[in-house]
């Protein structure tokens, strides 16, 4: 199950479990303490008027959750959800959401010393919801930051125009 | 973790509030002639609890104000002094100082060394020495019972239940308890002790009665039983003030033993106490976790009934009826536990009196609150938010509602107004109105205000009423200039948002000359309500049933369209419209021709009729409210979610949000006649 990204971690490096996940070819991971739980696909109710990346809400146990689509949220179209599809509900400070993605693929465990700066982050505000990137077994994975991939102000202040 | 002073602190203030709100109460009884001598004890013992407990923390300015005012209550107590009415008004002035200082205290504030000196000295020239020692008081401290106290005689019926000693209670620690409190004399009955043979050591067979001539009060009796409370048979009777010593003997024969009686009497006799001992506090958190779960036990029933209504009720008899008296348990559940939230307006309404004495002071008016309907209840969260809707709507009657005291004097009126309010149910909800006999809504005022700041076209005509409503709309302001009462940037447009807010409406019904009245209409509960769900291509919507009038299919020659595109069909000798829902939430695979799905008729604001256009109707049932904005955000004409049967999530239409996207003046809607104009901008 779990992978070794490095193989000696330094003692005092701050190591870390995250969940990663694909999209496409793409990997990406979130750090595990923020998951809640992972779903299979089922079908959402639509929200009126939202964004294009909004796939609606859920039930989860009596409480609505939004769905987001990271691949609409990437702009690499649009999915469509099958049975092989999940939901990852992650615990916010104050919100709760679900991301739909491809597939779960692994836990990794990882020191802080290892991640890599995303470069030009700060010349990019747009790209301030990656935390790092890192190198697992020859992949680039990208680590996110949910809590900034679906703020709503900075989404529209920089995706607008590619719509 | 947390500092138990602070805890005894918070538990102070939050007595405070209470004690201040039964003092208020109190007061305003008494001076409207109540002269039961109970009242007037309970106002004396908010003011004697609140002092003694500000004694135990220290605010030192609070004990001594309160000191004041206990020492004038003790003398009416006693008899010593005739009340006048302006008395009372010095004493509610004198409450309300006492409310501020205790806020202040509540806040760690410190206010000037001589507020509420004024009041304190009128209240000293009442009690008639204006040079009452006062250093002297101040530091007398509050857990020393002062001889105010009136000593009085107490009967006492104690009867345990065989099982007392089980419940590792003693008789004897209790008795003594009850010595310590002053004169107490014991009798004795063993008569339901069995012979030796039959008798269980461990089963309690006596009983007793108690005359106990003290200083305490009913409620420090009853507390010295605290731990027996259910274990026991238990009557205190409170015999009256304390005469002689012979007078108690008398009774004595008249048979000892009635305790299957006495507690009836008792209770009678002081309802309020009764109360005391049979509530607790809890928090609002652990209440709110129950409605939720109970919530969540709605969605779970009503799921099992949609699937167990598949199965044949002849193969499975038993699971049918189970799961229809589950249904029945779950709802009886579920009004129970909405009833622990509710509360009766009386915690806002308490409010009101000190606002009308403030306002009219400053306003130079003259005006008597009447109250009635305090006891009806409704929700929390509905309580605490139309406290400041109802605070403007009243400062609004006294500021341009009721006219000064020489022009109503003019007018052959009271000098004194009057300013009414109300609450009831009707038809599950609660209705609360303000009503005052002023001058009314001055409709050339109104419309020529209208007319300047463009709110209506210049050649419209409007009915009475429509003008009357004007006042709701956002930027409109009737005070021909602004005082510092009703000019705090609120305006009745405001007042009319927060209570749509609310799920509820408000209405105005003016008559120059008479007065003016309004009427708030509000649901009981925000977490629960009657809808109906609805089908919109493959989506279900839910649109409350407060608001459906009728279902009708049109038929092709009822549906006419208008210069603008929107459509409309004859409704009760009246065109309405027809708001396509499908569009309004982009939903691609709806029906459009009305002819072919449903026309629901709603009344939206203000009395408005529209007809959403609905594939078709799914079935009408009681939906639990949960939110979207918790974990996203607010939705565009949804004010809110559920939960259906199937555990899908549903979104609940808000109307009175559909129809300001639906009707509000858009570009299209610039070619229409000014009147339709008017009144799409009214409701």
């Amino acid at each position: 199950m779990t992978s070794q990204s490095s193989s000696a971690i330094a003692s005092d490096d701050l190591v870390k479990q995250y969940i990663s996940f694909t999209i496409g070819d793409d990997h990406y991971a979130v750090e595990i303490t923020m998951v809640r739980e992972i779903k299979g696909w089922i079908p959402t109710t639509d929200l009126p008027n939202s964004p294009d990346y909004m796939r609606g809400v859920i039930n989860m146990r009596g409480v609505i959750v939004p769905v987001f689509d990271l691949r609409t949220r990437f702009q690499r179209g649009t999915t469509e959800p099958g049975r092989t599809h999940v939901v990852i509900i992650i615990r916010l400070e104050e919100r709760t959401i679900g991301i739909l993605v491809d597939a779960v693929s692994d836990i990794l465990t990882i020191a802080s010393a290892d991640i890599l700066a995303v470069p030009d982050q700060d010349a990019n505000p747009e790209y301030s919801f990656m935390e790092g990137l890192v190198s697992v077994e020859g992949k680039m994975v990208a680590i996110l930051k949910p809590d900034l991939l679906f703020q709503v102000d900075l989404i529209t202040d920089n995706m607008n125009p590619k719509e | 973790m947390s500092d138990p002073m602070e805890e005894f602190k918070g538990v102070f203030f939050e007595e405070c509030a209470e004690l201040l709100i039964n003092l208020e109460e109190g007061l305003m009884q008494l001076r409207d002639g109540d002269s039961d001598p109970e009242t007037l004890n309970s106002v004396f013992r908010a003011v004697h609890s609140i002092k003694g407990g500000a004694g135990a923390f220290g605010f030192d300015h609070l004990v001594s104000f309160a000191h004041i005012q206990e020492t004038l209550l003790d003398d009416i107590r006693a008899g010593a002094l005739t009340m006048e009415v302006d008395d009372f008004t010095v004493l509610l002035q004198a409450c309300d100082i006492l409310g501020e200082l205790v806020g202040a205290a509540q806040r760690g504030e410190d206010l000037t060394a001589d507020y509420g000196s004024d009041i304190a000295a009128a209240m000293k020239k009442i009690i008639g020495d204006a040079d009452a020692p006062q250093s002297s008081d101040d530091d007398e401290k509050p857990d020393v019972m002062p001889d105010e106290q009136i000593t009085r005689h107490f009967k006492i019926t104690f009867k345990p239940h065989l099982h007392l000693f089980q419940r590792a209670n003693e008789p004897l620690l209790l008795i003594r308890e009850l010595d310590s409190f002053g004169q107490l004399s014991v009798s004795l009955n063993s008569s339901d002790m069995p012979q030796i043979e039959g008798m269980n050591p461990e089963h309690a067979y006596f009983s007793w009665v108690f005359h106990l001539i003290t200083d305490q009060n009913e409620e420090d009796i009853s507390e010295v039983f605290e731990f027996v409370e259910g274990d026991c048979d238990l009557a205190i009777t409170d015999l009256g003030p304390y005469l002689s010593p012979d007078d108690f003997v008398a009774d004595e024969a008249a048979g000892l033993f009635a305790p299957e009686k006495l507690p009836e009497k008792t209770i009678a006799a002081s309802p309020g106490k009764a109360m005391v001992s049979q509530s607790i506090r809890v928090e609002l958190d652990k209440v709110d976790r129950l409605v939720n779960m109970v919530g969540e036990l709605v969605i779970t029933q009503a799921m099992l009934r949609e699937q167990g209504g598949q199965l044949l009720s002849e193969q499975h008899p038993n699971l049918a009826q189970g799961i229809e008296s589950l249904s029945r348990h779950i709802r009886d559940l579920q009004n129970d536990v909405m009833a622990i939230r509710a509360q009766p307006v009386k915690s806002v309404f308490c409010r009101m009196p000190r606002l009308v004495r403030e306002l009219t002071t400053s306003l130079g008016k003259k005006a008597r609150l009447v109250m009635s309907g305090e006891e009806t209840e409704v929700d929390k969260t509905v309580t605490e938010r139309i406290g400041d809707p109802l605070m403007h709507m009243i400062r609004n009657s006294l500021d341009h509602g009721l006219e000064a005291p020489e022009d109503r004097l003019k007018a052959g009126k009271d000098a004194e107004g009057t300013i009414r309010l109300s609450a009831f149910h009707r038809g599950g909800r609660i209705i609360i109105e303000i009503e005052d006999d002023g001058a009314g809504i001055n409709r050339e005022i109104v419309l020529k205000k209208a007319l300047e700041k463009g709110l209506v076209a210049p050649d419209a005509t409007l009915s009475d009423e429509e003008i009357d409503n004007l006042i709701f709309m956002p930027g409109f302001s009737t005070a021909e200039n602004v005082s510092n009462v009703s000019g705090r940037g609120v305006g009745m447009d405001v007042v009319r948002k927060n209570i749509q807010g609310l799920g509820g409406r408000i209405t105005i019904v003016s008559r120059t000359g008479q007065g003016s009245k309004f009427t708030m209409s509000l649901p009981l509960t925000l977490a629960v309500m009657d809808g109906m769900v609805v089908e919109i291509g493959h989506e279900k919507y839910v649109l409350p049933l407060i608001n459906i009038i009728q279902t009708l299919r049109p038929a092709p020659a009822d549906v006419s369209p208008l210069p603008d595109g929107r459509r409309v069909i004859m409704f009760r000798g009246n065109y309405i419209s027809l708001v396509p829902l499908y569009e309004i939430f982009d939903i691609k695979d709806a029906r459009h021709d009305p002819c072919e799905s449903l026309v629901v008729v709603v009344e939206g604001e203000g009395g408005q009729l529209m007809g959403f256009i609905v594939d078709d109707l799914v079935n009408q049932q009681q939906v639990v409210i949960k939110s979207l904005e918790s974990n996203y955000e607010l939705v565009a004409g949804v004010s809110g979610a559920t939960i259906l049967g199937n555990g899908r999530v549903s979104l609940i239409v808000d109307i009175a949000a559909i129809q300001e996207m639906a009707l509000e003046p858009q570009s299209i809607f610039t070619e229409s006649p000014p009147h339709t104009h008017i009144s799409q901008e009214i409701h």
